[in-house]
């Protein structure tokens, strides 16, 4: 692990830490969740490190549980929009002619709706339930992926070495994962990292308009809305989880950056 | 020394790498190099890529490319000293004194303004010249480098003239503010032979009219032959050898510049054709998508098994289109190509993985057709894996047995294609094609991309590998010298067909038709005066005609 530079170590750790912190939440949470520990919009104190909320519940709790709720979500989604968002993109380009014409067409159909107003009508018809958020936002996520892997694909297709593969009767799941891939994965690297963090502003936004993670679970959005009113006090509460998804953003981003660089290095990433 | 216009004493140029993962470090690029150019000589400078040659004509403009450093010696022009001078006293002497023509002049012209506009510009900016009298000397300049209706010609868009004659209009760019030394970027690489012909003797009339002296960087020795008063011959940026022209070629002293002479002296037997041949291409006929013409009209060749046929012309002739209507890329619209005594069937889905499996096929530029995310020992191996199904053990054995054949040995199997060299990575490419036990690899111009020293090693291990293994190469190529080195046969294309074909010993006799003999007469040979006779030759035939 020698050679990182400090930006993505930083990286790193934070993430790390987020990530850390959601998977143990049951044993590192000061509280319950929905225990209620002291008066409303306490200030921070040595009790309770980040103050309270708007019902007197311990907030560094509620956040922690929170991250729990959008990182697996944002993770789940990302994860979702990539496996398919990539795998249709590629086949696309690969294929060609009337099947990318026809894939790609519907394609801009679905981004042609705006996502979250999309959003809103499918989790109104439907059981707002984790699995299908998930769902929800892995698929409209995936026609952006689908663009990128798509335009990737079909520059990478025409190179001589993807040629010389045909030429050998190489079937076209070979040249998808095989040739194309591991040649795309520098700008899906560093789209990987955008997209985890919309998706988080994306769960986060559902929440807020009362959409998404229902009480009592909660999530980073969640708690922006219970304590939105506190601003016109000037109680910072609402701020906290806004300055969770800017430090994770921001992490995220520098590790995306190091990864980019490792891939990017034509000796198989193995250097630096 | 009155007359020295240029004198470059023991110059120092370093570059800092930054690897990924390593730390920063300085190369010496150009090292302990000095040479003096008196006025109205040309000098060549000549040596394999990596050798500076580029680096050392730029530092005559006292200018080093992205993060090359003049590092130390000087460098003297008309006596006074241009190294790490003032950026005002380079602005000044850029493009009047020293001026500069590139290698890719397609590249080097803006594509929105017209052809005059460019070449008077550094005359004008200089302000050397009034518009009128820029004009004039630009017109004059078009002339003597014989380009067609000199008087309208400056009023083209740079997309409306060949590639020739753009280079030739960058010449005149050149030596339009009438500056004392012009660098000369390897001006002919990117052009056909036939059309090299013409801008080398452009350039050296104009050379000689306008008494400029000149710095001409190439790697074709053949070609600084004819333009150069003197060589200097580089190699990893050292100097190599310095001497007159007739010296470097008739008495070269140094091992590094006998070799560069004696390059592709291959001797090689021509074989006699036997009773039934391997491959037969008749009458075909092909086009791209809804174009309206065809690109290959009525082709018929025939290759005999472990014999070479190589397909000779310049380009857009059809050679390239051709491997790929027989590896079946491009099904043919009319015509039928038989393969060991079976009918191929057109298109490439409909071939059986044996059809596929003896036909292979080495590419121009082995960087790009090689996975640059794939280690030599999975290139390699996937054939074997694919056609025989080789596994684990048995699979890197022959991986080995194949690195051995094209003479890499140990310690590449775990390379990546980044990790080789030019050469290193089409032998690479060769063993992949070997890999698969072909009976017949189409090799698409397999070293014009390499260095002379290279493509020589290239072409000496295909011939062993022939003589082996019996495979037979269809070897598309413009080069008429790799042609002479390897050939049985010969099919020269021009425009989609096929000009002149048979045995090599009878296509390169005369009588010729009349492209063959342009085609032939193009080739540079390594002669003094070459240029002159040649196109003395030519004015005699089309007085004759």
């Amino acid at each position: 692990m020698k050679g990182i530079p400090i930006s993505a170590l930083l990286g790193l750790f934070v993430t790390g830490l987020f990530f850390l912190a959601a998977i143990l939440a049951p044993w590192i949470a000061p509280y319950g969740l929905g225990q209620i520990v002291g008066d409303i919009w306490e200030p921070s104190s040595s009790q309770f490190w980040l103050g309270t909320d708007n019902l007197g519940r311990d907030l560094l709790t509620r956040m922690i549980y929170g991250g729990q709720t959008t990182i697996f979500v944002a993770s789940a989604a990302t994860a979702v929009s990539f496996t398919l968002g990539s795998v249709l993109g590629f086949t696309a380009a690969v294929y060609g002619g009337l099947t990318d014409q026809i894939m790609s067409r519907i394609n801009d159909l679905v981004m042609s709706i705006p996502t979250l107003i999309f959003a809103l009508v499918v989790l109104s018809v439907m059981p707002v339930t984790i699995p299908v958020l998930i769902l929800v936002m892995g698929l409209l996520d995936s026609t952006r992926v689908f663009r990128l892997s798509r335009a990737v694909a079909v520059d990478i297709n025409v190179m001589d070495f993807v040629e010389a593969a045909r030429l050998r009767g190489e079937g076209q799941r070979w040249v998808i994962f095989r040739e194309i891939l591991p040649n795309a994965l520098s700008p899906l690297v560093a789209e990987l990292g955008l997209r985890f963090i919309f998706a988080i502003l994306f769960i986060s936004t559902l929440s807020f308009l009362g959409i998404g993670i229902q009480p009592p679970e909660t999530d980073w959005g969640g708690i922006v809305k219970e304590n939105r009113e506190g601003i016109v006090y000037g109680i910072p509460a609402a701020l906290i989880p806004a300055v969770a998804i800017v430090t994770l953003s921001i992490s995220v981003n520098l590790v995306a950056d190091w990864a980019l660089n490792r891939t990017t290095s034509l000796k198989g990433g193995r250097g630096g | 020394m009155a007359d020295t216009l240029l004198e470059i004493k023991n110059l120092r140029i370093e570059a800092t790498v930054y690897a990924p993962g390593e730390k920063p470090r300085d190369v010496v690029i150009v090292d302990d190099v000095s040479l003096t150019l008196e006025r109205g000589k040309v000098m060549g400078l000549i040596g394999e890529s990596g050798a500076g040659k580029s680096t050392i004509g730029l530092s005559a403009l006292s200018y080093g490319r992205g993060g090359i450093r003049l590092s130390g010696g000087n460098i003297l022009l008309n006596g006074r000293e241009i190294r790490a001078a003032s950026a005002a006293t380079l602005r000044g002497l850029r493009g009047k004194e020293v001026t500069y023509v590139a290698q890719s002049a397609a590249a080097a012209f803006n594509p929105a303004k017209r052809l005059m506009e460019q070449v008077t510009e550094a005359t004008l900016h200089h302000g050397l010249m009034s518009k009128d009298e820029a004009e004039k000397r630009a017109v004059e300049l078009f002339r003597t480098l014989s380009l067609p209706d000199p008087e309208n010609f400056g009023k083209r868009y740079p997309h409306q003239v060949s590639g020739g004659q753009l280079q030739r209009a960058m010449t005149a760019m050149a030596l339009c503010p009438k500056p004392d030394l012009v660098i000369f970027d390897e001006p002919t690489t990117a052009l056909d032979v036939t059309t090299q012909i013409d801008v080398l003797a452009a350039i050296k009339t104009a050379i000689a009219e306008t008494g400029v002296a000149a710095l001409y960087i190439t790697h074709d020795l053949a070609v600084v032959a004819q333009v150069s008063d003197e060589i200097m011959v580089l190699r990893h940026g050292k100097m190599v050898e310095h001497g007159t022209v007739q010296q470097i070629i008739e008495a070269p002293r140094e091992e590094y510049t006998q070799a560069l002479i004696s390059v592709r002296s291959i001797d090689h037997q021509q074989k006699q054709p036997t009773p039934e041949p391997l491959l037969r291409v008749e009458g075909v006929s092909a086009r791209y998508g809804a174009m309206a013409k065809d690109v290959l009209s009525d082709v018929s060749v025939e290759l005999h098994p472990g014999q070479t046929l190589a397909l000779v012309g310049e380009s857009g002739s059809g050679k390239s289109t051709m491997a790929r209507v027989i590896t079946g890329l491009l099904p043919p619209r009319k015509g039928t190509i038989t393969f060991d005594g079976r009918p191929l069937p057109p298109a490439l889905k409909q071939r059986s993985r044996d059809e596929l499996r003896e036909l292979q096929m080495i590419y121009q530029m082995a960087d790009v057709a090689m996975n640059p995310r794939q280690t030599v020992a999975t290139i390699i191996g996937r054939p074997l894996e694919f056609y025989f199904g080789l596994r684990g053990r048995k699979r890197d054995e022959r991986v080995q047995e194949l690195l051995d054949a094209i003479e890499l040995g140990k310690g590449f199997a775990d390379r990546y294609p980044a990790e080789l060299s030019g050469g290193q990575k089409q032998r690479v490419c060769i063993a992949r094609a070997l890999a698969a036990k072909p009976k017949l690899i189409i090799c698409d111009e397999v070293t014009s991309a390499l260095d002379p020293l290279v493509a020589d090693g290239i072409l000496k291990l295909l011939l062993d590998l022939q003589s082996r293994e019996g495979v037979a190469y269809l070897f598309i190529t413009h080069d008429i010298a790799t042609v002479r080195a390897i050939a049985d046969s010969i099919a020269v294309m021009y425009r989609g067909q096929v000009q002149r074909y048979g045995p090599k010993d009878q296509v390169l006799a005369p009588p010729f038709d009349a492209y063959t003999d342009l085609l032939l007469s193009s080739v540079p040979e390594m002669e003094l005066g070459w240029l002159e006779k040649v196109l003395a030759h030519r004015r005699m035939t089309s007085a004759g005609n």
